[in-house]
């Protein structure tokens, strides 16, 4: 049992009529609302009785909790206010969910991003739901005239032992609205939990199957006008001039006009990117009159020059970035990263005398692993509602990182940060590209253009060709043994375009005498940002595949050599960085190798293990290959996770499956390449994703049970698969894959 | 611009517009009926997918004026209630993650199973692999068909 002071955003636990009145039904539009069925729920009440920012209580007991977090399929709306109602000691059944508006006051880290929704709002649900328990339990106390200490709470009902009293949650919910928020409050042992740690189905289940709107592409508002936009066709290029008369003369088209998503001078944060700021708009009545419309267009682009602007990264510390002029191709990149690997660069931890141990060493192997850029390809193109007035801006859609972009918004539009309004419909997948919002700016500068609400609408050619892609990567790892087959030095060098994948405070630093990790990046004009798992995504896959040949080297079993290693650096760390548990690295894998039946020899199938650790959680996974009609055939994956305390364990499962496929899909096939700094791939006739009969034939997945407060899943699980995808490929085939996509655009695995 | 009386879940519906504008956008913007997804325009990711008769389709590439009198029907007339054996089996293998792509996976695996009730895993698969998921829940789908299937 833990005892916590409220606090922590004590804002978000005090009664307020900014987020929903007394007896308000808000948020029981399509956008927000989560209606069971009917013979799951009570009737509806007649009234709401606020108890803090995240939750209402009907007179009748339902319960209305606020999900304040983005959902972008990471099932945050369904696990958010699971723990919410755990500590409010409620029946789920007679929850409903709404996913709650930007709030500031109410709600901290309104953002979906580095798998920390349910880390970070961990305390504050907790809290939330806790405190509200309290005031029902004090306002029972004073209705029964008996110490509160002795009210106890079951599932949505307060009793009184002694004296046999009892009462539902909503007949006491007038009266707690009016107690006064405790200082602080007891929450449960996770001994205790009823909610948490049980399987709960998606909150939205129910209208995504029966296809009821939910997403921003099906945001509609009367009077509103469908915006597209056209941008430069390749990086490095910029708008010259516009011939719209074809255009404007077509049916249904009302305007057409250029924008700059941003102003010159404006002092950008680190999710404000805007490769190509000048834009051609095309508005009109429907998608189908606007989309032929944008063809109609004759546009000349010309050379865009150097630029250098300025950026304020995640925490708010601005930093000079230089956007080179140029037309790039993947050829010279491939070209240069290769020349980059072979050069000392900035060294960015040194164990020990790794130089020497090279110098000494019996034998050394070095390996080149790359990835190429990747499109995020969320199935949902890129789209915002927008209704900009002279006084206020109201937008409506799908973005991960509504605070930043309220505060872009209103820089552009000269709009004070309370004018701007931001809605979050549910979204058609995140993996990080809608972290960069200039669509929200883009949409809100051509609704106070047009004067009316308007829906911007990216087409897939657009969104693929404009986007925020994962860098591409290269990284060089050698490894020196001693005559008896000792390993006595490690060294990495990392980099990419425009960054490096090194995080060298990981393992196995810490495991090693004698480690040596450098760094080097090379400057790019092509727009880049976080994808699921940033710079993990690459590095875990190369630097898993690396420890394979290893241990092959030194003649040991891929797992038994790991775990030494993670002995030692649990026993007797080197350096005091390291940024692991690795205890918990080693339970991952100990739980994998059970489970998989890791040593048994199975005649025909093919093994490969790897082990990561980032976004706070720790997963391994053994991946297994047959070989049928001489391909190969992903038939099974076993995974072990440790995230702490499992929230809703069939969406972790979900996750967790999802973060292997996805995995396996971009390592097998995925490339975004460029010429002349046109993007070659804009849909998926040659952007390859992974597809059904690709897909692994079965995953089962296990999680390391503990009391650890809970991490993420939306990226951790995603990383350690291509190591273990490339490790088992070489135990089939004899060949060790080290370039990405493993497998060219039209080949396929069976 | 052309006036095109349609069967849309049953119900008559009439539009006037383009007679080579896509159903797609038909549904969504004239019949404001958006569960049908637009994913790629170019009928490579079926989220768009609906029923012309008993036929699963890619609305992003049958125009309206190839529908005729055929009936169509999309995920909100798969069923009354959302009742279907498809739809119950994705909510009991709580398939969906972001779920935008779920409504074209649905419509094409309830087309598949009603013209091959008794499909095996290579089957369903093959029917299946013109719909992405980027989720990757590719692995409850298949799941999800074979309760379907009963």
């Amino acid at each position: 049992m833990t005892v916590i002071k409220t606090s922590y955003n004590r804002r978000s636990f005090l009664r307020t009529t900014a987020l929903a009145g007394g007896g308000m039904m808000l948020g029981f539009s399509w956008l927000a609302s989560c209606q069971p069925t009917a013979e799951e729920i009570l009737a509806m009440p007649k009234e709401w009785f606020n108890i803090n920012g995240f939750l209402k209580i009907g007179e009748n007991g339902v319960v209305t909790i606020m999900s304040p977090n983005p959902e972008i399929g990471q099932n945050v709306k369904t696990s958010m206010p699971m723990i919410v109602a755990e500590e409010l000691d409620t029946d789920w059944k007679n929850v409903i969910v709404e996913q709650a508006p930007l709030n500031t006051d109410l709600f901290v880290r309104q953002l979906a991003g580095g798998s920390q929704s349910i880390r970070q709002g961990w305390q504050a649900l907790r809290m939330a739901g806790a405190t509200a328990r309290q005031m029902l339990k004090e306002a029972a106390a004073q209705a029964w005239q008996v110490p509160v200490a002795e009210v106890t709470t079951e599932a949505g009902v307060l009793h009184h032992k002694n004296s046999g009293k009892s009462a539902g949650y909503g007949e006491m919910a007038s009266a707690a609205a009016k107690i006064p928020v405790p200082e602080e409050v007891t929450l449960k042992a996770v001994k205790d939990f009823k909610i948490i740690g049980t399987s709960k189905l998606n909150v939205d289940g129910k209208k995504i199957v029966t296809g009821q709107p939910l997403f921003g592409l099906d945001y509609k508002r009367e009077g509103m006008l469908i915006a597209m936009i056209t941008h430069a066709p390749a990086f490095g290029m910029k708008l010259k001039s516009v011939d719209d008369s074809a255009a404007k003369a077509m049916p249904g088209i009302k305007d057409v006009f250029v924008i700059n998503s941003y102003n010159e001078d404006y002092g950008r944060q680190w999710c404000d990117t805007d490769a190509f700021n000048e834009l051609v708009v095309v508005a009109g009545n429907t998608t189908w009159e606007v989309m032929n419309a944008k063809k109609a267009l004759k546009i000349e682009w010309e050379a865009a020059p150097e630029q250098n602007i300025s950026v304020a990264g995640f925490t708010g510390e601005s930093k000079a970035v230089k956007i080179p002029a140029g037309l790039e191709n993947t050829s010279d990149h491939v070209a240069k990263m290769a020349e980059m690997g072979a050069k000392l660069a900035k060294v960015v931890r040194r164990d020990g005398d790794p130089e020497t141990a090279f110098k000494n060493a019996a034998q050394v192997i070095e390996r080149n692993y790359t990835a190429p850029f990747l499109a995020h390809s969320t199935m949902e193109p890129m789209n915002f509602f927008a209704h900009v007035t002279a006084d206020k801006a109201e937008l409506v859609g799908p973005i991960q990182t509504p605070e930043f972009m309220e505060k872009s918004v209103a820089a552009r539009l000269g709009l004070p940060l309370e004018k701007i309004d931001i809605q979050m419909t549910r979204q058609g997948g995140g993996f990080g590209r809608r972290l960069y919002g200039h669509f929200v700016v883009e949409a809100a500068v051509i609704s106070q253009k047009m004067n009316a609400p308007i829906k911007l609408v990216y087409t897939r050619e657009d969104d693929m060709t404009f986007g925020n892609y994962r860098p591409a990567y290269h990284v060089t790892y050698r490894a020196a043994f001693d005559a008896n087959k000792n390993l006595t030095a490690f060294h990495v060098r990392s980099g990419g375009i425009p960054e490096s994948s090194l995080a060298a405070n990981r393992f196995p630093a810490g495991a090693l005498d004698n480690y040596l990790a450098e760094d080097w990046a090379l400057e790019s004009n092509i727009s880049v940002g976080a994808f699921r798992a940033p710079r993990s995504n690459f590095i875990a896959g190369a630097e898993q595949s690396f420890l394979d040949e290893v241990a092959e080297v030194m003649g040991k079993d891929p797992i038994a050599f790991r775990l030494e290693l993670l002995d030692r650096a649990a026993k007797k760390p080197v350096g005091t960085e390291n940024d692991y548990e690795a205890a918990r690295y080693a339970g991952v894998l100990e739980l994998v190798r059970e489970k998989s039946g890791w040593g048994k020899d199975q005649p025909g199938v093919h093994r490969g293990v790897s082990a990561y650790f980032c976004h706070n959680s720790y997963v391994a996974q053994v991946l297994d290959i047959v070989v049928e009609d001489g391909k190969p055939v992903v038939q099974k994956v076993h995974c072990a996770v440790d995230c702490g305390i499992v929230i809703n364990p069939i969406a972790a499962i979900n996750l967790s499956e999802g973060g292997i496929v996805d995995g396996i899909g971009h390592a097998m096939y995925s490339a975004m390449t460029f010429k002349a700094g046109v993007p070659e791939q804009s849909n998926f006739d040659k952007y390859r994703l992974i597809r059904h009969s690709e897909a692994p034939k079965a995953i089962e997945v296990h999680f390391v049970k503990n009391e650890i407060d809970p991490t993420g899943l939306g990226e951790p699980v995603n990383p350690p698969i291509i190591g273990a995808l490339a490790n088992a490929i070489y135990k089939a085939t004899g060949k060790r894959v080290y370039d990405q996509p493993f497998l060219g655009g039209t080949q396929v695995l069976g | 611009m052309a006036t095109f009386n349609l069967n849309i879940n049953g119900k008559k519906q009439q539009v006037d517009v383009d007679p080579a504008t896509p159903m797609l956008w038909v549904l969504r913007d004239h019949l404001n009926l958006v569960g049908t997804k637009y994913g790629c325009g170019i009928a490579q990711c079926g989220a768009c997918t609906i029923h012309l008769g008993d036929v699963a389709m890619r609305s992003c590439q049958l125009t309206v004026s190839q529908v005729g009198n055929q009936p169509v029907t999309t995920i909100e007339g798969l069923s009354e209630t959302g009742d279907h054996p498809v739809q119950k089996a994705w909510l009991e293998h709580d398939v969906a993650q972001c779920g935008y792509c779920q409504a074209g996976q649905i419509m094409n695996a309830a087309a598949f199973l009603k013209a091959n009730p008794n499909a095996s895993d290579e089957e369903i698969e093959a029917a299946m692999n013109g719909n992405i998921c980027r989720c990757g829940t590719y692995t409850r789908i298949k799941a999800a068909i074979k309760t379907a299937a009963g």
